[in-house]
C-alpha cells in the first residue's frame, strides 16, 4: 500500500512531502491513513496520502484496519529497497542548540535520561580547541552489537540502517557491552508516558512503544523515511549541522535548508571522516571536522573521570 | 596392594565405613533444620527482590545505559567458575591417577551441580525480560557467544548430574538394602527407585565403570568450553580491559581457585560435622593445599599478562583503566582481591602449617570471597570507561553502586546453593562408598549383604 510513497525519491519531493505528510503524521502513528475534511450529505471528501482531494460515497466507507503486529515486523526487517541510508554530521555547524536531541526524544518516546541523539562536548587533546559532537548509532556495516544479540532482535537490514524488535528483545544486554559508541540505552523502568502508547499497534520502524526491559536505539527513523520524510533529528536542526540521504544515489540533503548535495563530494572537499574507525565497525554515519566554527565554544569542557 | 581381608574382617570394616559415611543421613539433625530454615528465609526475601525487580523493572539495581552489567554477571561469572571444579577433580586428577582425590570427588560434584544450576538462575535474574527466556531457543542465533554459553551449560549441567549419579547408583542400592527404619520410608522409597533395581553383579559394575570413564573424558572439553565461553562474553567486545586474548584460560584458572577453595569449604564442614575426620584426612586437606597453590601459581602468571603487557603500552583506553584500578577508584578493592585471591593462597599453603584443616578452610574462605569481587572487578570498571565521554545523564549512570534489593537478589544463589549443598548431604553419602570400601580392599560381593547389626 505505501509501495507509492517508498519508491519515490524524497529528495525531489522533500518538500512537497513534507507539506501534506506533516499533516498525515498523527494518523500515521495512531492507526488510520486518511484525513476526514469534510462530510458531505452522502458523500466525503477525504485526502489521499497521494495529496489528491478525492469524493467517496459514505457507504463504501470501511473502518480502516489498523497496522498488524506481524506485518510491521515483517517490513521492518526488510528494509526500503535499493537504498543505502547515509548521514554527514558537520561538526563545524554546531552550537549544541540540541533541538536533534528533544525532537528524538519526542518521537520515540524517551526519557529525559535517555538519549538515541546525544550532543557531546568533545576534546581531542588537552590544547586542542573543544567542540560539539551530536552522536547516534552509527548503523555500522559491520555492527557488533547485532552479532552478539542471541535472539536476532537486533539486525542489520538491506538499506543499512540497524533494528530493534522490542517484541522479541530478551533484555540481556549484551549489545550495549558490544558498542563502542554507547548508542544503546535500556529501558529500566516503564517507558515515558507508558499509558499514553498502551494501546498502539508497535511500529518496529519507530521503535514506539518502548517496552521496560528492552533495549533501544537510534533508528534513523526508519518509520518517517519509510513515508519519505527526513528522520526527526535531521528535520529539527536549527544550524544545518545534518545531511542525510541515499549513497546509491550519491545524494545527501541538509535537514536544515535543504540543498542537495553529491555525498562524495562533501565528504572529499571537507575530509570528512568516521568515529574510530580503528575497530573496523565501517559507521554509515559521516563527520566533517569542527574546522572554522562559526561560533566559539560555550562553556567548560566537562570531565568524565 | 592390600592384604586380603577374611570375610569377618571385610564385613566388619565394611559396617563402619557404612555406618559413618551414611551418619549425615540418620542423625536426628536440629541444627541443619534450623540451618536450611535459615537459608530458606534468606532465599524468599532474594525471591521477593526477584519479583519486585520484575514488576518495577531492572532499574531498581544500581545498573544504568552505561554500566548495564554489574553485580548479577559478576555473580554468573562466579558460580559458573566454581562449578567447574567438578571438571578438575573427579575428571582430571581421577584420570590422572591421583588417588588422594577419589574421596573428594563426590564432594567436588555437588558443589559443581550446585553452583552450575544457580548460575542458570543468575542469568535469568539478570534479563530485562524474564519471561521472554524462550526467545533463546525460539529465535537463537548461532553468532551470538549466549547461545554458546546456553548449549555448552545446559550440556555441562547433564554430563555433571551424570557424573554425580551413575557412581551413586551402587551407593543407594546399599542404602537400599541396609538402612533400616533409621530413614524415614519415603526415603527409602526414593532409594529404592535411584538404585535402578541394582543387583551388584559384576556386569554392572562394569557398565558403571565404562559410563563413568566415558563421562570423565567428555566433561573435560564442555568444562573448559562453559568457562572459555563464558570468558567471550567480554572478550568478545570493543572494551578496554574485556578486549583481552587471553581471557579464556585466565578465566579457567581463576574458576579453579574458585572452585578449590569452595569445595575446602565444604569438605571441612563434612568433615566436623559428621565426623569424617577419617575419610576426609590431614592429608587430603594437605594435598588441597597443594592443588590450590598450583592453580593460583597459574592464574597469578595470567594475572600478569593480563596487566602487564596493555600497562607497559598504556594504550589510550587500556591506561585509563589500569589507572582506576591500580591507583583510581577501584584501587582499595583490586589490591584487595589480587592480595586475598592470590597472593595470599600462594604463599601460606606453601607452609605445612596452613595446609592443616582449620588453617586452610580459613584461607579458603578468603580466597572465596576475594574471587568473587575478582569477578566484579572485572564486569564493572570497565564499563565505566567506555570509549565516548558519558555526558547528559544523572550522576548515577556514570558511576555503578549496587543498591539493596540487588544485593539481597545477588545474595539469593549462596543461600539456595547452600540449600542444594545441605540437601543432597543429607540425601546421599558424601563419599561414594562402594569405591572407597573397595581401596580398603573390602570384595563387591559384601555391599548388598544385610548389615548385621
Amino acid at each position: 500500500m505505501d509501495n507509492q510513497n517508498t519508491r519515490r525519491n524524497f529528495l525531489k519531493t522533500a518538500g512537497m512531502a513534507l507539506g501534506c505528510l506533516g499533516l498525515a503524521m498523527p494518523e500515521r502513528v495512531f492507526g488510520s491513513g486518511s484525513k476526514v475534511l469534510e462530510a458531505d450529505g452522502d458523500t466525503i471528501t477525504l485526502l489521499t496520502p497521494g495529496g489528491q482531494l478525492v469524493r467517496v460515497e459514505k457507504s463504501k466507507l470501511k473502518p480502516a484496519e489498523m497496522p498488524s503486529l506481524t506485518e510491521n515486523q515483517k517490513r521492518g526487517r526488510e528494509g526500503l529497497p535499493h537504498r543505502a541510508w547515509v548521514m554527514v554530521i558537520d561538526l563545524s555547524k554546531c552550537r549544541n542548540a540540541r533541538k536533534c536531541m528533544a525532537a528524538c526524544q519526542a518521537h520515540h518516546q524517551l526519557r529525559p535520561e535517555q538519549h538515541h541523539m546525544n550532543t557531546l562536548q568533545m576534546q581531542d587533546a588537552e590544547h586542542t580547541a573543544p567542540y560539539y559532537m551530536p552522536k547516534n548509532c552509527m548503523h555500522c556495516d559491520n555492527p557488533p552489537c547485532t552479532k552478539v544479540c542471541p535472539v536476532n532482535a537486533t539486525f542489520k537490514r538491506s538499506d543499512g540502517i540497524v533494528l530493534i524488535d522490542n517484541e522479541r528483545c530478551i533484555g540481556c544486554r549484551f549489545c550495549i557491552a558490544a558498542c563502542p559508541y554507547s548508542a544503546r540505552v535500556f529501558n529500566w523502568f516503564e517507558p515515558r508516558d507508558a499509558e499514553n502508547y498502551k494501546d498502539v499497534t508497535y511500529d518496529i520502524e519507530a521503535n514506539v512503544p518502548q517496552k521496560k526491559g528492552t533495549i533501544s536505539k537510534c533508528l534513523f527513523s526508519a518509520d518517517l523515511l519509510r513515508v519519505g520524510k527526513m528522520p526527526s533529528c535531521v528535520s529539527a536542526c536549527p544550524n544545518g549541522v545534518y545531511w542525510f540521504g541515499d549513497q546509491n544515489e550519491d545524494a545527501v540533503t541538509n535537514g536544515t535548508t535543504k540543498e542537495t548535495t553529491s555525498f562524495s563530494k562533501l565528504i572529499r572537499d571537507n575530509a570528512g571522516y568516521t568515529l574510530m574507525k580503528e575497530l573496523g565497525t565501517k559507521p554509515r554515519v559521516y563527520y566533517l571536522p569542527p574546522k572554522n566554527r562559526a561560533f566559539p565554544f560555550e562553556g567548560e569542557i566537562q570531565k568524565h573521570e | 596392594m592390600t592384604n586380603k581381608l577374611t570375610p569377618e574382617e571385610s564385613r566388619e570394616k565394611l559396617d563402619k565405613i557404612f555406618s559413618d559415611l551414611t551418619r549425615s543421613l540418620k542423625i536426628k539433625d536440629e541444627l541443619a533444620r534450623f540451618w536450611i530454615f535459615i537459608l530458606a528465609m534468606f532465599t524468599i526475601v532474594g525471591l521477593w527482590g526477584w519479583i519486585h525487580q520484575i514488576r518495577t523493572g531492572l532499574g531498581i539495581t544500581g545498573m544504568r545505559d552505561y554500566v548495564s552489567w554489574g553485580m548479577y554477571i559478576g555473580n554468573f561469572v562466579f558460580f559458573v567458575a566454581v562449578s567447574l571444579i567438578g571438571l578438575l577433580i573427579s575428571s582430571i586428577l581421577h584420570l590422572l591417577k591421583f588417588e588422594w582425590g577419589q574421596p573428594i570427588s563426590r564432594v567436588a560434584e555437588t558443589v559443581a551441580i550446585a553452583a552450575i544450576a544457580l548460575a542458570g538462575l543468575v542469568i535469568v535474574m539478570d534479563m530485562g525480560r524474564p519471561d521472554r527466556f524462550l526467545n533463546i531457543f525460539l529465535h537463537g542465533r548461532f553468532a551470538s557467544p549466549i547461545v554458546w554459553d546456553v548449549t555448552v551449560i545446559t550440556t555441562y549441567v547433564t554430563i555433571s548430574a551424570l557424573l554425580f549419579y551413575i557412581p551413586l547408583i551402587p551407593d543407594v542400592a546399599m542404602l537400599r538394602e541396609r538402612l533400616g527404619d533409621d530413614v524415614p520410608k519415603l526415603q527409602k522409597k526414593l532409594y529404592s527407585i535411584l538404585s535402578l533395581g541394582w543387583k551388584g553383579n559384576a556386569r554392572q559394575f562394569e557398565i558403571v565403570a565404562h559410563t563413568v570413564r566415558i563421562l570423565l573424558v567428555l566433561i573435560i572439553p564442555v568444562g573448559l568450553s562453559i568457562h572459555t565461553v563464558t570468558s567471550w562474553l567480554f572478550a568478545s567486545t570493543l572494551r578496554a580491559g574485556w578486549d583481552s586474548t587471553i581471557f579464556g584460560p585466565y578465566f579457567v584458572t581463576g574458576a579453579f581457585v574458585a572452585g578449590s577453595a569452595a569445595v575446602i569449604l565444604v569438605m571441612y564442614v563434612y568433615r566436623l560435622r559428621y565426623d569424617l575426620d577419617e575419610y576426609f584426612t590431614n592429608k587430603s586437606f594437605d594435598m588441597m593445599g597443594k592443588l590450590l597453590v598450583l592453580m593460583c601459581l597459574v592464574y597469578f602468571y595470567f594475572n600478569i599478562n593480563e596487566f602487564l603487557v596493555p600497562g607497559y603500552k598504556m594504550r589510550l583506553a587500556e591506561g585509563a583503566h589500569l589507572h582506576e584500578l591500580f591507583t583510581g577508584r577501584w584501587s582499595t578493592l583490586f589490591w584487595f582481591v589480587q592480595i586475598f585471591g592470590v597472593i595470599l593462597p600462594i604463599v601460606l599453603p606453601l607452609l605445612k602449617y596452613f595446609r592443616r584443616p582449620l588453617p586452610l578452610t580459613l584461607i579458603a574462605l578468603v580466597t572465596l570471597v576475594a574471587s568473587w569481587f575478582k569477578r566484579f572487578i572485572i564486569v564493572v570498571p570497565t564499563l565505566e570507561h567506555p570509549h565516548l565521554p558519558i555526558q547528559n545523564v544523572p550522576e548515577n549512570f556514570i558511576h555503578y553502586s549496587p543498591t539493596g534489593p540487588e544485593i539481597m537478589i545477588t545474595l539469593l544463589p549462596f543461600f539456595a546453593s547452600a540449600i542444594i549443598i545441605t540437601m543432597l548431604a543429607k540425601l546421599f553419602p558424601v563419599i561414594t562408598i562402594w569405591e572407597y570400601a573397595e581401596k580398603q580392599g573390602i570384595d563387591k560381593k559384601y555391599l548388598l549383604e544385610e548389615s548385621e547389626k
